[in-house]
Order: C-alpha cells, then structure tokens, then sequence
C-alpha cells in the first residue's frame, strides 16, 4: 500500500509537471470544458434530445429557439450535441480503462513470465496487430447489435495487443533490476512481485496509453457510429452525422453536420494533446531542461 | 547474410502470415455462428417463411450438422470453391460481389499512398531542414492533427467546403451517371470525382510520412558531413539535394509499406462519405442492410490483403536490407 501510494504522488508531481507543458494545458483546459458540458447537460437549457417536435419544427436553422437548429425529424441539435459529449466521453474513459487495465495484466504476465505463456500472449497480440483495425471492428459490432456498451467492448478487444505490448518490453527491463530480485531473495512470490514491484512502477506508462486510447476510442466510436453500428436511441455525435449523412439533405442542413464534426475534433485533438504532454514530460532530461 | 538465411527468413514469415490467414478464416467461422438467434431469421424478416424454404437456407448458409461438420463443409467450399457465402441483400455469391469492387478500391488506394509518400517525403524534409522555425511548426502541427482526427471527419469537412458549399466537385459516386462520355472525356470525369477523396486520403496518410521524414532529416542536419559540406563553402541547394536529401530519405523508404491496416481504414471511411464504389463503401452498404456474409466477405477480404501485402513488403526489404534480417532473425 505505501508503495502505491508512492505512485500516487508521482502521478500528482506528473500533474503538476503538466501545468508546465502548453499542449497540456490546452488539452485539459479543452477536456474540463466538455466535462463540465457532460456533468451538467440538462441545466445547459437542453431537452431531452430524443423528443422528435412538431411538424413544423423540422430542420430549422439555428435560432433563438433552437440554437443549433434542428435536424430532419424536428429534434433540437444543441441538445443531441450537449448529451452527446457525456456518450463520447464514457466510451472513451470506459474503454481506455478497460484497454488498458486488460493489455497491462497480459503484458506483465507475458513479459515476467516469459517462456511458453509469453510467447503464446505475444502470437495472440501479434495477430490482432496483423489484421486491419477498422474492419474486425465492424464485423465484430455488426454481429453484437447497435448499443455503446458493445462498441466499447469491440473498440477494446481491438486495442488492447498494443497496451500488452508497451508493457510487455517495460516489464522485461524491470524484471532484471536489482529491486526485483532483493524481493525475490526475500521470499515475494511470482503474484506479489508482478502486482507489488512492476505494476507500480509501468503506472507512468499505463497512465500515458490510457490518455491515447481515450483519443482513439472516441475516433473509433465516432467511426463505428457514422456507419451505422450505433444505437439509434442513444444519439453520439457520430451517431448524429450518419443520421444526416443518410437523410438525403446535407447539403440543405449544414448546420446539422458543422457542430458534431468539430466537436469530434476538439474532443480528439485535447485528448491527443494531453497524450503528446504526458509522454514529452515523462521523457528524462524534461524536468532538468525546464530547471525543475 | 546468405541466400540461406534468406530462405529461412522467408520460411518463418510466410508461415507466420499462413497461420495468421487460418486464424482470420476461422475467426469468421465463428464469428457467423456468434449472430445472436439464427442468422437465417435475419434473412427472413417475413414470419411466414415455409419451413422447407427455412431449411433450404439454413443449408444453403452451411448451419446444419454438427459445428464440426459445419467446419469442415465451410473449409471444403471456401478452399474448393472459393465460396465465402451468398449475400442476402444481393443474392449473388459474395466473392463475386466483392471482387467487382476490387479495382476501384485498389487504383484509389494506390494513387493516394504514392500522393501520400511524395508529398508528406517532401513536407517533412522542409520541415526537417527548416527544424524550429514558424514554417515548421505550424505544418507539423497541421498534419498531426489531421493524422489523429477520423477519416470521415476530413471527408465530411472537404465534402461541405467543396461539394456543397462551392459546388466545385460533385457529391460523390465514380463518374457522373448517364453523361455517355467516354475516352478521355471519361477519364477527365472519373479524376474529377476521384479529386476529392484522394485529397482527403492523401491528408490523413501524410502525417506519418512527414514525421519520419522530418526526424530523418533533423538527425542528418546534424551530422559531420553536413557540417563539413557547409564549411567547404557548398551552396545551401547542394548540401540539400546532394548531402543530405539522400541519407535522410533512407528510412522513409524502409517504412514506408507498413501502415496498409492504417490506409484500409482510410478507406473505408472515405468511400463511404463520397459515395466511391469501391470495397470500403460496399462494407457499409452491407453494414446498412445487415448483410452478415456480405459484411464477412469484405473483412476477410481485407484482411487477407492486409496480411498479403505485409508479408510481400517483409520479404522485399529482407532482400533489400540486410540489416532487417539481422535484426528479425535475432
């Protein structure tokens, strides 16, 4: 427990390191924005953005009304838009965690073990990094049925290997250090040196890919739900440009498209610029260089 | 290295890209079976479906006996026959169905990779070359976001500026329908509808080409040689093509087959938004009637050619490079 609340400080003092870094700060600034987007979406003068209006309410442009307009079926944009950031951001947290929680444990396991069980999880990572991403992920959703827990599921079978991987080549160099085998002359076990001694210390790592799977996860749920493998009653913004995308009024509806298409951008932008923060800051030689 | 070596480095890759295949294949066996309920009702959306004609597909579909028999009889057709199922939506046998899209997917995916590689080799080498000034900022900057954002968000984005919008380029499709060109009018027409898509796939593969071109270039600006070339009174023009041009483009060319899971995806996406007829949109096309086996078809498709075409980069570079089979085999 003291160990890993050890972890948890330098995870604080990678915080406060991040505060130092411009794209950092411009991502987590960006993400807090959504977040808050999330956390209070029916206070941010929304309806329930399922509710279909009246006749006469179909595909109005922005207005005072209806800030972002509505689409073909009379529903308010600004709503879909404000309730879609708390789908984008659960299956990108949720699958991130996942992900990464899943390609740690194979990784570390693979990488101490070594031998037989580690050659075997590297085959089975080896094939998933072999085969086309996007396609496995449609097949796979196709066959489990539209919904985001699915996706989530889909999107996390296809990018764990790589999780495994980065661990995997981490927990190898670790296994030799000194600190593992004081341990192991102690008596730890296989069980308390792989969870005690280098889960704490690929913390850093795992902390840095969950980052990025998160960007990816979101692009991978925005792909998957504009071609048609979402839910229809849960409305993302992918979910939402495949619905106009299929109408038949693009190019009468453009303020239907323009919204959802950058919020996807800045949602994966901030999570990629915070990505890129984490991995710069916990390069050595960055705390020196900014005299810290 | 040897011929011998070379032999046995072709051996482990070509049986490791077998085994992968195999997987694939049988991955899909089960993945058919996974559909939940019986895949035959989801042809059938009518209730009333005579149980003979109920039978005939379930046969027709390979989903009677026992799973291991459904296995052997689903290798014995696929290897046989070349049979990957009949499509609902179309009838027609899948293979058939997919192969029709093949051209237009391939000439498409080719002619924006090699864009691809020109392009993002030369950005990146102006980059590279002009390391830290605002110019290089501000283009890395542009290609990595790009590179992060969906396919499909660059396509829409081009398609509302430039179809839409503007109204210079047509909404999509392969060449404008019933417009009886032909020759070179025809050819004019396909380019100008291909325009946009290979733009959008040129932008979002680019990224990676310009980013290991430039970190190329930046590692060779600052070598010796370069310094010398400089102190030797070369003109700035000479030392670029002559000097360093030539060594940081190098590991750009060992890299530059890798990403084809990266372009599948690309394309995917954007055959899908401009409407390109090719295998990627027919993928969609059958994600939207939920098409099982068609859906199936066009993923081991693209994954046999993902694989396929690895395996024959592998194999050239191991003959190319020596120190690639150095490297692996150890």
């Amino acid at each position: 427990m003291v160990k890993f609340r050890r972890e948890l400080e330098r995870l604080r003092k990678l915080f406060v390191l991040l505060a130092t870094h411009k794209m950092g700060v411009a991502g987590l600034i960006m993400i807090g924005t959504f977040a808050v987007m999330a956390i209070f979406a029916p206070y941010l003068r929304t309806v329930d953005p399922n509710i279909t209006g009246l006749p006469g309410n179909i595909l109005q442009p922005p207005s005072s009304q209806f800030w972002f307009g509505t689409d073909n079926l009379g529903r308010d944009i600004w709503s879909q838009i404000i309730y879609g950031t708390r789908i984008s951001l659960t299956v990108g947290i949720s699958t991130a965690i996942v992900t990464v929680l899943f390609g740690s444990m194979v990784g570390i396991i693979a990488g101490f073990r070594g031998g037989r069980v580690g050659e075997v999880f590297m085959r089975v990572v080896d094939f998933f990094m072999m085969i086309p991403a996007l396609p496995l992920m449609i097949a796979l959703a196709v066959i489990l049925g539209p919904s985001i827990w699915n996706i989530v599921l889909v999107v996390s079978l296809v990018y764990w290997p790589t999780t495994a991987r980065i661990v995997r080549s981490q927990t190898l160099s670790l296994r030799e250090r000194a600190f593992v085998e004081a341990s192991r002359s102690i008596g730890a076990t296989d069980f308390s040196l792989m969870f005690g001694e280098i889960l704490p210390n690929v913390l850093p790592i795992m902390f840095a890919q969950a980052v990025v799977m998160v960007a990816y996860a979101i692009g991978s749920e925005a792909v998957l739900a504009f071609l048609g493998l979402g839910d229809p009653m849960t409305i993302s913004w992918g979910m939402m440009l495949h619905f106009a995308f299929e109408s038949g009024v693009m190019s009468r509806a453009t303020w239907w498209m323009v919204p959802p298409v950058i919020c996807i951008a800045v949602l994966i932008l901030a999570f990629t610029f915070l990505g890129t923060a984490v991995s710069d800051i916990m390069k050595p030689g960055y705390r020196e260089a900014r005299g810290l | 290295m040897s011929l011998r070596g070379f032999v046995s480095f072709a051996i482990g890759k070509i049986s490791g890209a077998i085994i992968t295949i195999f997987a694939i294949i049988c991955f899909n066996f089960v993945l058919f079976r996974m559909i939940p309920g019986d895949p035959v009702r989801l042809m059938f959306r009518d209730p009333r479906v005579p149980l003979e004609a109920w039978e005939l597909a379930r046969e027709r579909f390979g989903l009677t006996g026992t799973l291991w028999e459904q296995f052997i009889a689903y290798l014995n057709r696929l290897f046989l026959h070349g049979d990957l199922g009949t499509s609902f939506w179309r009838g027609k046998p899948v293979l058939e169905v997919v192969a029709a899209r093949i051209p237009n997917t391939l000439w498409l995916i080719i002619l924006s990779i090699i864009l691809a590689i020109i392009i993002g080799t030369i950005l990146g080498a102006i980059c590279g070359w002009r390391a830290g000034t605002k110019l290089d900022t501000s283009i890395v900057a542009i290609a990595l976001s790009m590179w992060s954002l969906p396919g499909f968000c660059i396509g829409l984005i081009f398609l509302l500026i430039f179809a839409i919008r503007l109204g210079i380029f047509p909404l999509g499709g392969l060449y404008t329908p019933a417009s009886g060109l032909s020759g070179l009018a025809y050819l004019r027409d396909v380019l100008w509808h291909a325009f946009l898509p290979v733009c959008t796939l040129i932008i979002w593969y680019m990224g990676e080409y310009l980013i290991l071109m430039r970190g190329a270039m930046v590692d060779v600006v600052g070598q010796d040689y370069i310094t010398t070339a400089r102190a030797k009174g070369l003109k700035e023009s000479t030392i670029l093509k002559n000097h360093a041009l030539r060594n940081a483009i190098l590991p750009v060319v060992t890299l530059a087959g890798i990403s084809l899971a990266y372009a599948v995806a690309g394309v995917v996406q954007i055959e899908t938004v401009f409407g390109w007829p090719g295998v990627g949109r027919l993928m969609y096309e059958a994600v939207m009637n939920r098409d099982y086996p068609l859906v199936q078809g066009v993923f081991l498709v693209l994954a046999v050619a993902v694989v396929m075409a690895n395996l024959i980069v592998d194999l050239i570079y191991g003959y190319i490079d020596p120190r690639i089979k150095i490297g692996r085999s150890a």
